[in-house]
């Protein structure tokens, strides 16, 4: 092997090539551990134990297979309300009422159970259930859409609006029309036969709802990367002037971005439905709709790796009850752990144009090693 | 001598004392969202600032005793954040839109966060002006307690109408909004007046979100807010960047959403829900009507990432 004199500043091969396969990650490494400096100096300033509390986030998150079920109860969830943003994120659009698509999914899905025969057996009635919380989801957040491509009206704004409109919906049927006059302190929809209602994965704790936000996760970045469609959303996505001159149906493409973005909203409402809460009550506005937002944001909207973000931040969730328990810290700590995390995600990506640079550089070291001549080129 | 006691009449007294009431916030956020955008930015956090303002001003307003105190701290507090807003949007590659999203969750696990020992005690409130001493009817007397906030808001929305028009800081803030590279070329240091507006706008969203906690409905707990900082940002589009329109906009929006309590009060009971969310129906509806795809909106800055 032929050893090159390396100039000051600029790394031997080795270590470029290392660094190269780490650097696209370094925004989100950065944030990370900005994060958690924030987190633990916002705590120390009030006489908490700043890393202590940190160890437990992690304990409470990943410690034990308690705090791993618990963990992956609220990552499937979150997986599919990440997608709500995800998918419309390729076309442009930031859609951010995933709460209501998915409060709508839960409500729609509870209504299924009475309107089939009791006796319908339950690989009929899961799916209409899936199906009816998919298309309530689906229409809600595919009027967002449709009022962004044929109005002009901002999609941000409007998802938002859509989410609260749904919420009081849903409260109003839920304690209304649809209530169960059983039940007394807590208004709740009949409740989903057992036969209906969804049970564990084998060996798990944790509904199928986790398995099939993951099939939708691996689904939605095979057609986002690999289809035609899928491609066709993102040249929208990243300069739809141009989309429109190609001659791309840019309104049915956003379109559908949206109503498939919701109908995974409105999936996460059933399982939430049918595996967890038995019924539809206040309980399923959790806030993963808006949980679901950082996730798509940390994942930068690749369905991929909206699995592990999911499980990251159900990880910061579910080691709420531990902080209170053991530091007696309100459970809105956690809420302002994950704020701290957008904040800095978002803050960090301010190094995107410095990693392109150094990424040029550490091409030219990596490159040096093979004795390749490189010529002087456009990055 | 009409009948103040018919249903139609107590209806509309309840609107319109509503309108007077609730529009506070919506106009205090409006004005600090116009200001922002004026220069170019988007702050969709105000509603995180709202409830923080909201939090720091009930707080505050308890620990020293004194509302005024309160709304001094929430003003700050609202400061601090737009600043945040503010100097994080300036650097390169971070959207204004998106940070927004994170400012509002981080705005509101923060007041919920800090908040939780103050949902209990009583804070002093800020007193209203009782205009209605001569009325004959309680309705009406009710609806003619005016507080000092709304007072301040209709004179701030006067004054940031000419501001905006007839200052040398006014024009330099809507040329920096409208042309960010002629107001570079005009040698104006672009980064810095965009901060100083997102911070201002913080501050007057802070100083509604006090307004929220120390006067109406005036106590503080987690459900208080429901999207009046994001509803003003739609509001703003509405009124074209028009701080004046910001008032007329605010008093129809406070109107809306005094309609529930108002059915409510005249024995209409179903539909509570539904009609609490009268606001963001009529928002929708405004912004339907309002916006067109094919073109910008007369009225809005040029930089405005919002309405591409």
């Amino acid at each position: 092997m032929r050893t090159t004199a390396t100039p000051a500043g600029v790394p031997s091969a080795g270590i470029a090539r290392l660094l190269l396969a780490v650097l696209p990650a370094l925004p989100t490494l950065c944030a990370l551990v900005g994060t958690f400096l924030l987190f633990a100096l916002f705590l120390l300033v009030q006489g908490q134990p700043g890393v202590e509390a940190i160890r437990l986030v992690v304990e409470g998150a990943f410690g034990s297979s308690f705090a791993w079920q618990s963990t992956l109860l609220r990552a499937a969830p979150l997986m599919l309300t990440a997608l709500c943003v995800a998918l419309p994120a390729q076309v442009g659009l930031i859609v951010i009422g995933g709460e209501g698509a998915l409060a709508l999914g839960g409500l729609a899905a509870a209504v299924v159970p009475q309107a089939i025969p009791h006796a319908t057996p339950w690989f009929v009635a899961t799916p209409l259930m899936a199906l009816a919380g998919m298309a309530a989801g689906g229409v809600w957040i595919g009027a967002v859409g449709a009022m962004r491509q044929w109005r002009g009206v901002n999609e941000t704004i409007s998802s938002l609006l859509m989410s609260y409109i749904a919420i009081a919906l849903f409260k109003q049927l839920v304690e209304g029309p649809l209530r169960d006059p059983a039940s007394l302190n807590k208004p709740s929809t009949l409740p989903v036969p057992d036969a209906m209602s969804i049970g564990s994965l084998p060996g798990l704790e944790v509904h199928w709802g986790l398995f099939w936000g993951l099939v939708a996760c691996v689904a939605a970045w095979i057609f986002v990367r690999h289809s035609t469609k899928g491609f066709a959303m993102r040249v929208v996505g990243g300069n739809n002037r141009a989309a429109r001159l190609v001659g791309l149906p840019v309104d049915s493409l956003a379109l559908t971005a949206c109503v498939l973005g919701g109908a995974a909203a409105g999936l996460a409402g059933m399982f939430e439905v049918a595996a967890v809460q038995g019924s539809a009550n206040a309980s399923l506005l959790a806030g993963y709709g808006y949980a679901g937002i950082l996730v798509a944001f940390a994942a930068r909207h690749n369905p991929l790796a909206i699995v592990v973000c999911a499980v990251m931040i159900g990880g910061i969730e579910a080691s709420g009850s531990l902080l209170q328990r053991r530091l007696e810290l309100p459970d809105a700590t956690t809420l302002v752990l994950q704020g701290l995390l957008f904040a800095n995600l978002l803050a960090w990506e301010a190094l995107g144009g410095r990693i392109a640079a150094w990424r040029v550089k550490l091409q030219a070291a990596a490159l040096e090693e093979s004795g390749v001549q490189l010529e002087r080129t456009h990055a | 001598m009409p009948d103040l006691h018919s249903t139609i009449a107590v209806l509309l007294l309840s609107l319109i004392a509503g309108a007077i009431r609730v529009s506070t916030p919506y106009l205090f956020v409006s004005l600090g969202e116009c200001l922002t955008e004026k220069g170019g930015r988007v702050n969709l956090g105000l509603e995180g600032i709202l409830v923080s303002g909201a939090m720091s001003g009930y707080a505050f307003a308890y620990l020293s005793g004194s509302a005024w105190v309160g709304v001094a701290a929430a003003a700050l507090v609202g400061l601090l954040l737009g600043c945040l807003h503010g100097l994080v949007c300036s650097l390169p590659r971070v959207s204004d839109i998106a940070f927004g999203i994170a400012l509002m969750l981080f705005g509101t696990g923060l007041a919920f966060y800090l908040g939780k020992p103050f949902i209990e005690p009583q804070a002093p409130m800020l007193a209203s002006f009782d205009l209605g001493g001569w009325a004959a009817s309680p309705q009406l007397h009710n609806a003619l307690h005016v507080n000092p906030l709304f007072v301040i808001g209709v004179v701030l929305s006067v004054a940031l109408q000419w501001g905006l028009r007839s200052t040398r800081w006014g024009m330099t803030l809507r040329l920096v909004g409208e042309n960010a590279e002629s107001a570079r070329a005009m040698g104006y240091p672009i980064t810095r007046v965009r901060v100083m507006a997102t911070a201002v706008g913080g501050l007057l969203a802070g100083v509604g979100g006090a307004y929220l906690s120390l006067v109406y409905p005036g106590s503080w707990n987690e459900g208080l807010s429901s999207g009046q900082g994001l509803m003003a940002v739609a509001l703003v589009i509405f009124a074209r960047w028009h701080p004046l329109r910001c008032l007329w906009a605010a008093l129809l929006f406070g109107a809306a959403s005094a309609l529930g309590p108002a059915l409510q009060a005249v024995g209409v009971t179903s539909g509570y829900y539904l009609f609490n969310a009268a606001p963001y129906v009529l928002t929708l509806a405004i912004m339907i009507i309002n916006c067109r795809p094919d073109r910008t909106l007369a009225g809005a800055p040029g930089e405005l990432s919002l309405t591409r």
